[in-house]
């Protein structure tokens, strides 16, 4: 297993072996450049463009924060299964404000923000202050998003505000990646805007994670909440936090995706929860607790999408492949993970 | 003089629903004193310890702490933290999935943010001042438990603590480790840090303690000065009995009626298993009692499960009462009235939710097929019977095991195996963890079994229990068969210097 056989004798002596978290990290990213790599070389047509992988950034963009803010709860310990119903109640709720209700865009922001915050609030505290399981406690906030979402508008509509449309079809161009296309005209590579937020709650979160206590507790909690407590952490706080930021992502992965599509439908991010969960579990999350990485989850994401684009260049593109190659892909994952940790676990 | 007191604790109180569990019990703790604090299972040592970190609130009482006018109130293990009161728990109490460094830093710190060159440097330093062998960076699961505990330890000492509480840190460190840890302790007694050391290793406090507390069944039974309590009185008030004398159990092993020249009850020759011990030669015969020996680690324990197919076997044969078998699972051995009870109650014994009688019937129940269960009548009877036979403390036999004390515990997992009627029993570690009127019992059971006709292997880290026990013990070192004592080699000198082997001369 050892790699770096040329390491000076300082380095070698030095050396201690990965944590768990990094080297589950490290075995996301080589899974995902692997197969991006593959692609490239034996599907080629679209996947050497960059707007490809630039598209596919585009596409998840929302993916992305839902499953950040995933991975904190699964870090915990726990697990927020209302994701995906919040980002549709997000998504009715701000269109219904921009339409019917004359609201502009930045009050529909704050609005998105105030139903995901208010999920993570009670839910958090329901898990966290009231010990109910946080499987119990995010189905019934999944059930209760979704009877909202259908309150508030029971079929699908797109929305006209000027502000918002114009918002909505803002791009950032990303230079040198552009292409020439067959007309022999060059087009600038481009990325939507959620494609930013989505790199900053990345960045932000796995600035919080690695560095500030809170970030900790969340791995001290998931590692074992009894010892944490000992340690003189507020557990109950930390699961909390951790809530109230997923619920905080939710909130905006639900605007991200509403800056989308641009509409509301009581069908929208259906299943998005199953997507974050295993996004987060490819990116080297444990569902046990303790263990994972944003990086890891973003890669996750990255991965969970690539294969679902190679499946449909491969022209297979009915839903039930898709599906079923992520559940291999998850299986793989999932046995790739507990040989490493099993065989590292004999090596001490 | 007097030393002055850094802690005081009068009249506490901690009632749990139906159990008294402390009464009005006063603790005096002294600057730069190692006080220990001894009693029996369910005495209340642990809630003590817990009303003192603020894990339990408490019922009734005042602590007060040196420099404090008030009498303070705890109410988690923040505040006691906080108010310089450490704690190591026997269970590892750190968080398996962070490094070194962060466990010993994380929880302690105002400061939002982590400054990990900060803490890996001091937490290097630190190591090495106290010669822990761990990396700061080392992931905390992969390192051993001893360690794990040291770095529990140095977490407790930075903190700058005037109360240690060192609930149980040697049960799973092994003999220089537990030499490393009283140095550290009496270093640390000599900067006027006030230790409470909770043991069941009588040995250990007379040879680090100042001082004794002693409870018995949450109330105080008194508080004496090392020297003027000898073991045995330590014993008696620790029972609450005149203390009949553990050692008189030393003759009953009676050797005169094993038929050594019989076929052994069972035998295995060059057994190896896949837990990294080397292949060895074995055999026990009809009411005889013998024992494994050997530092933690040395691979006692991997022995007995290979014999009764815990772990995976690799080669050798097995023969049991003359006939070869072949043992690769638990149920074979079962079946060839092997019984197997495991070192590790909580992990391989108890099924905690389960009743008492449930637990007891168990094993039976396995071996006669799950299809065909025992009537509620027919179990009763079963558990009644055991619970008055090894007289296991418990409210009904309806109760569920976890809520006995560890001493009863064990007791209903003996019970089980006893119940399954086995030829040949194992004890792994049957005493550890469990009060010492029990360990009596249970010592004096095992040579009762002997004496019917049942052949016993006896395991237990307290070399002086299993001479009291055995008649023949197989030392063992680093994985490997090295010796088999028994007639006149059998005394603790000799057992030792088979255990240390030839270099140490």
């Amino acid at each position: 297993m050892s790699t770096n056989s040329n390491v000076s004798k300082k380095g070698l002596k030095d050396r201690v072996a990965l944590t768990d978290t990094s080297l589950l990290l490290i075995i996301t990213i080589v899974v995902f450049v692997v197969m991006y790599v593959c692609a490239v070389v034996f599907l080629g047509k679209g996947f050497t463009k960059p707007q490809t992988f630039l598209n596919i950034l585009n596409e998840n963009a929302s993916l992305i924060i839902l499953s950040c803010g995933m991975s904190l709860v699964m870090i915990t310990g726990g697990i927020d299964i209302s994701v995906g119903q919040v980002t549709a109640l997000v998504c009715m709720a701000c269109a219904v404000h921009l339409d019917f209700n004359g609201g502009n865009v930045v009050s529909s922001m704050f609005l998105a923000v105030g139903i995901g915050l208010a999920f993570g609030v009670v839910q958090g505290f329901l898990v966290a202050y009231l010990d109910i399981q946080p499987f119990i406690v995010t189905l019934a906030g999944l059930f209760f998003a979704k009877g909202m979402t259908t309150i508030i508008n029971s079929s699908q509509f797109n929305v006209q505000n000027e502000q918002f449309q114009a918002m909505k079809t803002t791009t950032v161009t990303v230079p040198l990646l552009g292409a020439v296309n067959k007309q022999g005209v060059y087009v600038p590579a481009y990325v939507e805007i959620g494609v930013i937020v989505a790199l900053v709650v990345v960045i932000l979160l796995f600035v919080a994670l690695r560095w500030t206590k809170l970030g900790r507790n969340f791995y001290a909690v998931g590692g074992n909440n009894q010892s944490a407590n000992m340690l003189g952490i507020n557990v109950k706080l930390t699961k909390f936090m951790a809530h109230v930021l997923c619920g905080l992502c939710a909130g905006i992965g639900g605007y991200v995706y509403f800056m989308h599509v641009g509409s509301g439908s009581p069908s929208h991010a259906a299943g998005a929860e199953m997507n974050a969960i295993a996004s987060s579990i490819i990116g080297g999350t444990m569902l046990t607790g303790g263990v994972g990485n944003i990086i890891g989850t973003f890669f996750g994401v990255l991965s969970l999408s690539t294969i679902k684009n190679i499946v449909a260049s491969l022209g297979l593109d009915e839903a039930w492949w898709t599906n079923i190659t992520v559940a291999a892909m998850l299986c793989i994952f999932l046995l790739v993970q507990s040989v490493i940790l099993a065989r590292k676990a004999n090596k001490k | 003089m007097e030393q002055s007191a850094v802690l005081t604790m009068r009249g506490i109180c901690k009632f749990f629903p139906g159990v008294r569990a402390l009464e009005n019990v006063d603790f005096t703790l002294r600057e730069g004193e190692i006080h220990a604090l001894m009693g029996e299972n369910g005495a209340g040592k642990s809630t003590l310890i817990k009303v003192l970190t603020g894990v339990y609130p408490k019922d009734g009482g005042e602590i007060h702490l040196k420099g404090h006018d008030a009498a303070v109130n705890i109410r988690s293990p923040q505040d006691a933290q906080n108010l310089g009161i450490s704690t190591v728990y026997q269970e590892i109490t750190l968080c398996p999935n962070l490094t070194v460094a962060e466990n010993m830093y994380i929880g302690r710190t105002k400061d939002p943010t982590v400054n990990w060159k900060k803490i890996n440097a001091d937490a290097s330093k630190l190591l090495e001042s106290l010669a822990i062998p761990a990396k700061a960076t080392q992931q905390l699961g992969s390192c051993s438990i001893a360690v794990q505990q040291m770095v529990a330890i140095a977490r407790a000492v930075d903190m700058d603590c005037k109360v240690l509480i060192l609930d149980e840190p040697t049960s799973s460190l092994d003999e220089q480790e537990v030499a490393k840890l009283f140095k550290l302790m009496i270093s640390l007694k000599e900067k006027g840090v006030g230790i409470i050391f909770v043991t069941h290793f009588l040995e250990q406090v007379y040879e680090v303690c100042d001082r004794i507390t002693v409870l018995r069944d949450g109330k105080l039974v008194g508080e004496y000065v090392i020297e003027d309590l000898p073991r045995v009185q330590l014993v008696s008030k620790m029972l609450g009995k005149e203390f009949d004398d553990v050692a008189d159990i030393k003759s009953e092993a009676d050797t005169e009626n094993i038929d050594y020249n019989g076929t052994p009850v069972y035998e295995a020759e060059q057994l190896a298993g896949t837990t990294g011990i080397k292949p060895f030669d074995f055999q026990i015969h009809k009411g005889e009692v013998n024992g494994f020996t050997g530092l933690l680690g040395s691979g006692r324990s991997e022995c007995v499960r290979a014999i009764f197919g815990a772990d995976k076997v690799n080669g050798g044969t097995v023969k049991v009462n003359g006939k070869t078998v072949k043992i690769n699972k638990p149920l074979d051995a079962m079946k060839n009235g092997i019984s197997y009870l495991p070192e590790d109650r909580k992990r391989d014994g108890i099924v905690g939710d389960l009743s008492v009688r449930d637990n007891i019937i168990l094993a039976l129940q396995v071996m006669k097929g799950f299809f065909r269960p025992f009537s509620r009548a027919q179990a009763e009877a079963f558990a009644d019977e055991y619970i008055k036979l090894l007289s296991i403390k418990t409210a009904s036999s309806d109760t569920p095991i976890k809520s006995l004390s560890g001493g009863n515990q064990q007791k209903v997992i003996l019970a089980r195996w006893l119940l399954a009627n086995p030829v040949y029993l194992i004890l792994d570690e049957p005493t550890r963890g469990i009060d010492i009127g029990t360990k009596v019992e249970i010592q004096k059971l095992v040579l009762k079994l002997a004496s019917e006709g049942k052949s016993v292997t006896f395991i237990s880290s307290e070399i002086d229990e299993m001479i009291r026990t055995c008649s023949r013990l197989v030392v063992m070192r680093d994985g490997k068969v090295v010796g088999e004592l028994s007639g006149d080699d059998f005394n603790q000198n000799k057992i030792m210097a088979t255990i240390a082997g030839g270099e140490s001369k």
